[in-house]
C-alpha cells in the first residue's frame, strides 16, 4: 500500500475511531488537525505514534502531559485546537520544569514543537492558548 | 537539530515557521505533578526505544531473538504480560527486516490475543502483518504492530479488562529493555547507554499496577513483577545526562532477564 495513502487512511481511521473515553466532535476535529500536521513530519522519516491526548485549552492555563523520551531520538509534538480557540502554542519542559529549546511551528489553531533530547527521561509537553477562548485540543507526537 | 527540510515542507502547506530555539519559562513542581499521564502517550513503544538504540550504530537484531514462547497460558495477567513481550519481539523482527520472523510472531500475537477474548477485528491484523511482511514494508509493519497493541488494549478496556492494559505495556517495556541492555553489553557505548535512564516511566507503570484490583495485584506473578519494579526503578535512576557504566547496564539486564523468565514460565513464581 502506498505510504501516503496509508497515512491518510490512518488519519481517517484515527479521527473516527473511539478511545476509552469517547472523544467529542470538537476533539475529533482537533485530532484530525493534529494528525494532518504530524503527517507533514512523516515526509522526513518521523513515525506518528498511534496514541493521542485530548482536552480543553483555557486562557492563562497550561494543558500539560508527561512523556518519556529517549536521548538520541528526535521528536515533534503536534497539536490542533478548535474554535473558539484561535491560536495555540506547544512547548516542552524538562523534568525540573525548565523550558527546553525547541524548533517551533505555528499555524493558528495548529502548532508543533520539535526537540532532540540529550538526556533520556520524563519531559512535559504544554499546549497553551495564545489567542481566542477556551476550546478543545488534541495532541499527538512523532519520533525518529 | 530537526532538519529544516521538514519545516520547509510544512511552511508550504500554509503554516508559519515561527522561531528556532524558542525557550523562556519554567513550570513549578506543583503544576508538573498535575500533568496528565496516559498509557498511549506517556509510555514509549518498543519501536521508540529501538530507534534510539540504532543511533549508536548497527545492532545485531537477529542476535536478540529468543525461542518461541508458550501460547497456552491460562492466567490472564500472564497472557497480557507475554503479549506485550511478543509485540516487542515483533518490533525486533521488523528492525532485523526478517519477514518470516515477523509472520511467526504475528501469528503468536493473534493466538495470545484470542486467548484473552479480544475483538474479532484483531484477526484481520494478522493478515495485514503477513501481507506487509511479504512485501518488506517495514515502516508500515511497525505502524501495524503499534496499532495491533493499541487495538488489544482498546478491546481489553471495552471488555472490562482494563486492569490488564498496563500489563501489556509493562511486558513490552521489560522485553524491550532486556534486548537493549543485551545489545549495549555486547557493544558498550556511553551515548547509547543513556537510553536506559527512565525512572519516571518505571514509577508510572508501578503506580498504574497499584491502581488495579487487589485480587489481580495479589496474584503471585503480578505481585512479584510489581515488587521487582521497585528495584528496577533504582537501577534506571541516573543523574540527567549521565550514562550507566557497563556494570550498571549488566545489573539492569540481569534484573529484566529474571523478570522475563518468570513471565514466560509455565510455573508460578515461588
Amino acid at each position: 500500500m502506498n505510504r501516503s495513502l496509508l497515512i491518510s487512511l490512518s488519519v481517517l481511521v484515527l479521527a473516527i475511531s473511539g478511545t476509552a473515553r469517547a472523544d467529542t466532535d470538537a476533539e475529533v476535529q482537533a485530532r484530525k488537525d493534529a494528525l494532518d500536521l504530524a503527517a507533514a513530519f512523516s515526509n522526513d522519516g518521523f513515525k506518528v505514534r498511534d496514541g493521542h491526548w485530548c482536552g480543553v485549552v483555557k486562557p492563562h492555563d497550561h494543558a500539560l502531559v508527561a512523556v518519556n523520551l529517549y536521548a538520541g531520538n528526535q521528536y515533534w509534538f503536534s497539536a490542533g485546537a478548535t474554535e473558539p480557540a484561535k491560536k495555540i502554542a506547544v512547548s516542552v519542559y524538562d523534568e525540573t520544569g525548565k523550558q527546553v529549546t525547541t524548533d517551533s511551528y505555528d499555524d493558528g489553531n495548529k502548532a508543533a514543537a520539535g526537540f532532540a533530547p540529550s538526556s533520556s527521561g520524563q519531559y512535559f509537553v504544554s499546549v497553551d492558548l495564545v489567542e481566542g477562548e477556551q476550546g478543545s485540543f488534541c495532541f499527538v507526537y512523532s519520533y525518529k | 537539530m530537526i532538519r529544516l527540510a521538514t519545516l520547509g515542507a510544512i511552511v508550504l502547506t500554509g503554516g508559519v515557521f515561527v522561531a528556532l530555539g524558542t525557550e523562556t519559562g519554567r513550570i513549578p513542581a506543583d503544576q508538573l505533578a498535575k500533568a496528565a499521564m496516559s498509557d498511549s502517550i506517556s509510555i514509549p513503544t518498543p519501536g521508540e526505544l529501538f530507534a534510539a538504540l540504532e543511533k549508536g550504530g548497527k545492532t545485531n537484531w537477529a542476535g536478540q531473538y529468543r525461542g518461541p514462547i508458550p501460547v497456552t497460558y491460562r492466567d490472564r495477567a500472564q497472557i497480557a504480560l507475554n503479549l506485550g513481550g511478543l509485540i516487542a519481539d515483533g518490533f525486533i523482527a521488523v528492525q532485523a527486516k526478517d519477514g518470516q520472523q515477523v509472520k511467526n510472531i504475528g501469528s503468536d500475537i493473534i493466538k495470545l490475543a484470542k486467548a484473552l477474548g479480544v475483538s474479532e477485528k484483531l484477526l484481520s491484523r494478522g493478515s495485514s502483518i503477513n501481507e506487509f511482511a511479504e512485501n518488506n514494508e517495514w515502516d508500515t509493519l511497525q505502524e501495524e504492530l503499534e496499532a495491533t497493541q493499541n487495538e488489544v488494549k482498546s478491546s481489553m478496556q471495552s471488555h472490562a479488562d482494563q486492569d490488564l492494559v498496563i500489563l501489556v505495556s509493562l511486558g513490552g517495556w521489560i522485553r524491550g529493555t532486556q534486548v537493549v541492555t543485551s545489545a549495549i553489553m555486547q557493544n558498550y557505548d556511553e551515548r547509547t547507554a543513556k537510553v536506559l535512564r527512565q525512572p519516571a516511566l518505571v514509577h508510572f507503570m508501578q503506580s498504574k499496577i497499584n491502581e488495579i484490583s487487589t485480587e489481580l495485584r495479589n496474584q503471585p506473578l503480578v505481585k512479584d513483577v510489581n515488587d521487582q519494579l521497585t528495584k528496577l526503578e533504582k537501577l534506571v535512576s541516573f543523574p540527567a545526562g549521565k550514562a550507566p557504566d557497563k556494570e550498571e547496564v549488566r545489573k539492569i539486564n540481569e534484573a529484566v532477564g529474571k523478570l522475563m523468565e518468570e513471565i514466560e514460565s509455565k510455573e508460578p513464581p515461588k
